[in-house]
C-alpha cells in the first residue's frame, strides 16, 4: 500500500488540559480535598486576628466582632466551613482505605473502621463547645 | 550516601496538621465565624474569652493549633499547584513561599499568643 512510509519514531508528549480536573466527580472531589487546604490557613489567620484584637483591649475585641458580622465576612467564614467540613470527611474516610482489617475472614466494613474518627470528632468539637460556651 | 530528604519529616506535619484541622477547625469556625456573629449562639464576653485564651494550655493549644494548620497548608497547597495546575517548573519559588509562609505565621503566631497581655 502507497501510505506505508516509514516514519522515524517521534516523542508524544501527551498534553493535559489546566481544567483536567473538571471533566469528572472523582477529579474535582480531589481537586476540593486539596484546595480545601487554604481554607485551613483562612482559619489561622482569623484565628490570630482575632487574638491580636483580643489582646489590645475590650474596643479592638469588639470592633472585630463587628468586622466579623459583615456579610462577605460571613459568607467566606460560610465557605471556609464547607471545605473544612468537606477535609474533616475526607480525611476521616482515609483511614479504612489505609488499613484493610479482616475479622473471621470476612473484611470489616468501612464504616465501622472510620467510625472511631467520627466519634473522635464529636467528643473534640463537644469538649470546645463546652469550654467556650460555659465563660 | 545521597541526599536526604525533609520529605518525610514535612509529610509529618502535613499529616498531624490534617488531623488537627479535622478534629478541630470546623467546630472553632463554625461558632466563631457563623454561629456567634449571626447570632445564633451567645458570645462569650471580652473578660471570659480574655481569661480563657490567657491561660497556659490555652496558649500552647492554639499556637500547635495554628503552626500545624499553617505546615498542613504549606504541604497540601505546594501539591495542589503541582498537580492542579502543573507549574512543576516553579517548584523552588512554590516551596519557599509555602514552607516560608508557614515559618513565618508560626513566629508570627509565637508572637501574639505569648504577647497576650
Amino acid at each position: 500500500m502507497a501510505s506505508s512510509i516509514q516514519h522515524p519514531p517521534r516523542p508524544y508528549p501527551p498534553r493535559v488540559s489546566t481544567y483536567w480536573w473538571l471533566g469528572r466527580w472523582p477529579y474535582l472531589k480531589f481537586i476540593l480535598r486539596e484546595v480545601s487546604s487554604i481554607f485551613v490557613a483562612w482559619f489561622v489567620v482569623l484565628t490570630l486576628l482575632q487574638i491580636s484584637a483580643l489582646s489590645r483591649g475590650p474596643a479592638e475585641y469588639l470592633g472585630f466582632e463587628v468586622w466579623l458580622r459583615r456579610p462577605v465576612v460571613i459568607a467566606l467564614n460560610a465557605v471556609s466551613f464547607f471545605f473544612v467540613v468537606f477535609h474533616a470527611v475526607t480525611w476521616f474516610n482515609l483511614a479504612p482505605k489505609a488499613m484493610v482489617i479482616r475479622l473471621g475472614g470476612k473484611r470489616v466494613p468501612s464504616l465501622l473502621i472510620a467510625a472511631p474518627n467520627y466519634l473522635a470528632w464529636l467528643a473534640a468539637s463537644a469538649a470546645v463547645a463546652w469550654i467556650v460556651l460555659r465563660g | 550516601m545521597g541526599k536526604r530528604s525533609n520529605e518525610p519529616f514535612l509529610w509529618m506535619l502535613f499529616s498531624a496538621g490534617g488531623v488537627a484541622a479535622a478534629l478541630l477547625i470546623p467546630i472553632h469556625l463554625f461558632l466563631f465565624g457563623l454561629a456567634f456573629p449571626l447570632g445564633w449562639l451567645e458570645a462569650p464576653g471580652y473578660d471570659g474569652l480574655l481569661a480563657l485564651v490567657r491561660h497556659p494550655v490555652t496558649r500552647l493549644y492554639l499556637f500547635v493549633l495554628c503552626t500545624l494548620g499553617l505546615f498542613h497548608w504549606a504541604h497540601r497547597f505546594r501539591y495542589t499547584l503541582y498537580d492542579g495546575l502543573q507549574i512543576k517548573h516553579l517548584n523552588e519559588i512554590i516551596n519557599t513561599l509555602c514552607y516560608g509562609g508557614a515559618i513565618l505565621g508560626t513566629v508570627v503566631a509565637a508572637y501574639l499568643i505569648l504577647g497576650i497581655a
